[in-house]
C-alpha cells in the first residue's frame, strides 16, 4: 500500500501530547503548564511564574474568552499541555482549546440522564492528564477516558448508579499508572468512596469506602443502620506525596445533613482528610475535623503539603496543621468567627459548645453551612511562607427537621435561614502556615465562592462576587481588578500557563472561562 | 452541600424534568404515506431512499440507539443529535415530525438486509493487507490521522463503507478540509482544519498534533477542498477482500 507520509511529514519530528506521570511529579521543571489540578502535587496552587508581576500586573488585559450557553456555572480549573488548554464545561462537556487564542481544537460531549438529581448544579471542576489520555468524572457518576489529541472515547465506566443519588464534579487526580477519583452526592444519603482505576483499562483496582461496613474499625461510630446512607462524599480533588506514596483526600459532610439525632457518634470518616496508599487504597492514617458534624461542613478543599505538614482552613471555622506523616495534630486556631466550639483540645480535636447544634426552632451558628471557606482552592507561597484563603464571616440559623431515606431523594434532616443581622463580609486572608496566624487580611464586600491562586510574581490572584482581582502577596494590598459582570459570579479556582513565550492567567466567570494577558 | 439556595432550584428543575409525556404517533394509512414523502425530502439524503443507511446509519432497524421511545424520536426528528451530523428539522410542522416519525417507525419493522461477507477474515485485512490501523483508531488501538471507527458500522451503511474505501474522495464529511499552512517563519504543516476564523486557523496533522497559526503570521493557505488523505484501495484489494472488510466495518456497532 501507498505511504500516506508525504502528507504528514513534518509532524513526525515533532513532539506530541504526552504526560507520563514524571513530568507531573517534576511540574516545577516545566512552570508554563498547569498539569494537575492544583499544577503540582501539593495542592498549593502555586505558580513560579513571574512575568506577570506587581510591576505590571495594572496592565492585564483580556486575552480571549470562552462562553458556554449553559444555565450551570463554569467551574473547570484548566489543565494546560505546551500550548493546549482542556477544559470541562456544564452540563457534560470536555473541550481541547489553543491556549493563544481560545479557539476550539475539539469538544466531546457526554449526554445527561434526563432524571439525575444533583443538589448544586451540573458542575465540573477539571480534569486530570496522563501519557496522551484525558480522564473526566462525569455528573452521572462515570469515569470516562478521552483521547487527548482528538477527544474521542478511549473508555467510560460506571462509577456508581446516578439513580440513587451519586454523582461526580471534581477533578481525577493521576498518579503513577492510576487514575485516582471521588464522588459526590452527599445530600442524598449515599455512601462516599474513593476509587482507583488502571489508567490504560478503566478497571477498578481498588475503593476505599469512606464509611466502614460492619465489623470494620469505625463502624461503631454510627449508630444501628445510620452508616448505610452516611454519605461522607469525596467531590474535590486531593493532594500527592511522590516521596512517602501518601495521597490525602478529604472527605464530605456526614448524612443527613443537620439531623444528628438519627446517626449518634462521631460518624467516621465523614469529614475527615484520609491518607491513602494510590497503590492498593489502604488507609495510612485519617484525621476527623468535625467529629458528628451537625451543620454540613464538608471537609472536601483541597489539603495543601508544606514543610513536612498537611494544612487547610476547614469549612467548620478553624485552621489545622497535621503531621504530613502521621496526621497528628500540631497547630490550630479559628480564621473566622465561629460559636460552636470553645477551641481545639491537645489532639486537635474541637471542644463543643454543647448548645449550639440545630434545633427543630432553629440555633444562631457561626459560621454558615456555607463555612469559614468552602471547596475552592486556598494557595500557599514558598516565597512568602504565607498561606491564603478565601473567607466568608457569615452566621445561620440551623434548623433540624425530620429524615426520612428514600433512594435518589435528598435526605437532609433540616437547613438553615441565614441571618442578616449581622451584616456577612467575605475577606482574603493571609495566615501563618505553621499556626494559621493571621498575618494581613483584605476585606471584601461580601463572601467569596471562589478560589486564589499565588504566584512567584507576588500576587495573589482571587475573586470575589463578580470582580477577579490581584492582591500584593507580601502585604495585601489591591494592585488589579476586573469585573466579569452580572449573569452568574465566580465560582472557581485561577491558574497560570505560558504560550508562546508570554504569561497567561485563567478563571471561569459565570458563564466563560476568561483569559488574561500583559498587552 | 455548597450553598442553600441551589436546594430550591433543584428541586423544582428534578420536578420539571419528570414531567416528560409519552406520546402516540400517527398511524393512519396517509399518514404514513406523508411521512414517507417527508422522508425522502429531509431524510433520504443521508438515510437512504428506504431507510437503508448511507451517511446516516440505516434505520431499517427495531431499536434505534437515540431514539428509544416515539417520543425521543419525535425529539431527535426536531432537534437534531448534538455532536453528530444530524440537524434538527428545518421547516417541518410538529404534525409533519410526527408523520415522519411514524414513518421511521414502521421501517423498523421489515427485517434488515445483512451485509455480505466474512468479518473475521475482514478484521485481517484491515490489520494487515489495508494496514487501516495505520491511521484508524478502534477501540483504543491505532493511529488518529483518520476518523475513529469504533462504532462505524452503527453510523454508516455497508454501501457508504464500500464506497468510501474505493473512492475516499466521494465520502469526505462535510466540514472536513485538509489544508497547508505555510508560516512566514517556521515549517509548514498539513493536517485537518480543525477549527477557523478570520484571524486564526488550527490545524491537526496525522500525529494528532494541533498548531495554531495566527493568519497575520501565515505566507500561503493552501486549502485542499474535496481531497482526503485516504488513498483509493480500488485495486490493491481483492473484491472478496473488500467486501470482508466492509463486512468488519459494518460488524463494528458497539464499544467493547
Amino acid at each position: 500500500m501507498r505511504s500516506l507520509m508525504w502528507l504528514f511529514a513534518p509532524a513526525v519530528l515533532l513532539a506530541q501530547i504526552n504526560v507520563p506521570y514524571e513530568r507531573i511529579r517534576d511540574a516545577d521543571k516545566e512552570p508554563g503548564n498547569w498539569l494537575t489540578y492544583s499544577r503540582d502535587y501539593s495542592g498549593q496552587r502555586y505558580s513560579p511564574l513571574d512575568q506577570i508581576n506587581a510591576g505590571n500586573v495594572g496592565k492585564l488585559r483580556v486575552a480571549w474568552m470562552r462562553q458556554v450557553d449553559e444555565l450551570d456555572t463554569v467551574e473547570t480549573s484548566p489543565i494546560v499541555v505546551d500550548g493546549t488548554l482542556f477544559i470541562t464545561a456544564p452540563p457534560n462537556v470536555v473541550e481541547a482549546l489553543d491556549a493563544a487564542t481560545g479557539r476550539t481544537l475539539w469538544s466531546y460531549r457526554k449526554d445527561i440522564p434526563g432524571d439525575l438529581r444533583m443538589c448544586c448544579g451540573k458542575v465540573n471542576r477539571g480534569l486530570a492528564i496522563l501519557g496522551n489520555t484525558l480522564y473526566y468524572a462525569s455528573v452521572d457518576a462515570h469515569l470516562i477516558a478521552l483521547d487527548a489529541r482528538t477527544g474521542v472515547l478511549r473508555w467510560d465506566v460506571t462509577m456508581a448508579d446516578y439513580k440513587t443519588g451519586y454523582s461526580s464534579t471534581g477533578a481525577p487526580l493521576a498518579v503513577k499508572d492510576k487514575i485516582i477519583t471521588g464522588m459526590a452526592g452527599g445530600e442524598y444519603g449515599t455512601r462516599g468512596f474513593i476509587d482507583g482505576y488502571d489508567a490504560k483499562t478503566g478497571k477498578r483496582l481498588w475503593r476505599f469506602n469512606t464509611i466502614p461496613v460492619k465489623g470494620e474499625p469505625g463502624n461503631e461510630t454510627w449508630e444501628g443502620e445510620s452508616w448505610k446512607t452516611g454519605s461522607a462524599t469525596t467531590w474535590v480533588t486531593g493532594a500527592y506525596d511522590p516521596e512517602s506514596n501518601t495521597v490525602y483526600w478529604g472527605t464530605g459532610n456526614p448524612g443527613p445533613d443537620w439531623n444528628g439525632e438519627v446517626r449518634k457518634g462521631d460518624n467516621l470518616y465523614s469529614d475527615c482528610l484520609i491518607a491513602l496508599d494510590p497503590d492498593t487504597g489502604a488507609k495510612k492514617w485519617h484525621f476527623q475535623y468535625t467529629p458528628h458534624d451537625m451543620n454540613d461542613w464538608d471537609s472536601t478543599q483541597t489539603p495543601i503539603l508544606a514543610h513536612g505538614m498537611v494544612v487547610l482552613a476547614n469549612r467548620n471555622g478553624f485552621y489545622y496543621a497535621l503531621n504530613q506523616n502521621t496526621g497528628k495534630f500540631i497547630a490550630g486556631r479559628a480564621y473566622v468567627k465561629q460559636t460552636w466550639a470553645t477551641g481545639l483540645d491537645e489532639a486537635g480535636r474541637v471542644m463543643r459548645v454543647p448548645a449550639a447544634m440545630p434545633t427543630p426552632e432553629g440555633t444562631l451558628i457561626w459560621p454558615s453551612l456555607a463555612g469559614g471557606s468552602n471547596w475552592y482552592s486556598s494557595t500557599y507561597n514558598p516565597k512568602t511562607d504565607l498561606y491564603y484563603v478565601n473567607v466568608k464571616e457569615m452566621a445561620a440559623i440551623y434548623i433540624r427537621g425530620d429524615a426520612e431515606y428514600k433512594a435518589g431523594a435528598q435526605f437532609n434532616g433540616g437547613g438553615q435561614t441565614d441571618y442578616k443581622e449581622e451584616e456577612p463580609y467575605g475577606a482574603v486572608r493571609a495566615l501563618e502556615v505553621a499556626t494559621g496566624q493571621l498575618r494581613w487580611e483584605y476585606k471584601l464586600h461580601s463572601p467569596s465562592h471562589s478560589g486564589l491562586m499565588t504566584t512567584a510574581g507576588g500576587l495573589v490572584f482571587g475573586s470575589n462576587g463578580t470582580s477577579f482581582f490581584a492582591l500584593d502577596a507580601q502585604k495585601g494590598g489591591l494592585l488589579w481588578r476586573f469585573e466579569t459582570g452580572g449573569g452568574g459570579g465566580i465560582d472557581a479556582n485561577p491558574i497560570s500557563y505560558m504560550s508562546g513565550g508570554k504569561q497567561y492567567v485563567a478563571i471561569a466567570a459565570g458563564h466563560a472561562l476568561l483569559v488574561f494577558s500583559v498587552e | 452541600m455548597k450553598w442553600a439556595p441551589l436546594l430550591v432550584l433543584s428541586a423544582m428543575a428534578a420536578l420539571a424534568a419528570g414531567t416528560e409525556t409519552k406520546i402516540k404517533l400517527p398511524a393512519s394509512r396517509a399518514d404514513l404515506l406523508r411521512g414517507e414523502k417527508l422522508f425522502q425530502v429531509n431524510c433520504a439524503r443521508c438515510h437512504g431512499a428506504k431507510g437503508e443507511g448511507s451517511r446516516g446509519p440505516a434505520l431499517t432497524r427495531p431499536k434505534l440507539p437515540h431514539a428509544p421511545d416515539d417520543a425521543a424520536l419525535v425529539k431527535v426528528i426536531n432537534d437534531g443529535i448534538r455532536g453528530t451530523e444530524m440537524p434538527g428539522a428545518g421547516a417541518m410542522s410538529d404534525h409533519e415530525v410526527r408523520q415522519t416519525a411514524a414513518y421511521v417507525r414502521s421501517l423498523g419493522k421489515v427485517p434488515m438486509k445483512p451485509v455480505p461477507g466474512d468479518p473475521a477474515h475482514g478484521a485481517e485485512v484491515y490489520r494487515g493487507k489495508g494496514n487501516c490501523a495505520g491511521c484508524h483508531t478502534i477501540n483504543g488501538e491505532g493511529g488518529v490521522a483518520g476518523p475513529d471507527l469504533t462504532t462505524i458500522g452503527a453510523a454508516r451503511s455497508g454501501a457508504y463503507l464500500r464506497e468510501s474505501i474505493v473512492d475516499p474522495q466521494a465520502a469526505v464529511p462535510e466540514d472536513f478540509l485538509l489544508v497547508t499552512v505555510v508560516p512566514k517563519n517556521g515549517a509548514s504543516v498539513t493536517g485537518i482544519r480543525v477549527n477557523e476564523d478570520s484571524f486564526s486557523i488550527q490545524v491537526r496533522d496525522g500525529s494528532g498534533r494541533s498548531y495554531s497559526f495566527w493568519k497575520s503570521d501565515v505566507e500561503r493557505l493552501d486549502k485542499q477542498k474535496g481531497k482526503s488523505p485516504m488513498p483509493s484501495y480500488k485495486g490493491q484489494l481483492s473484491d472478496a477482500e473488500l467486501t470482508d472488510l466492509v463486512a468488519y466495518l459494518a460488524s463494528l456497532k458497539e464499544r467493547k
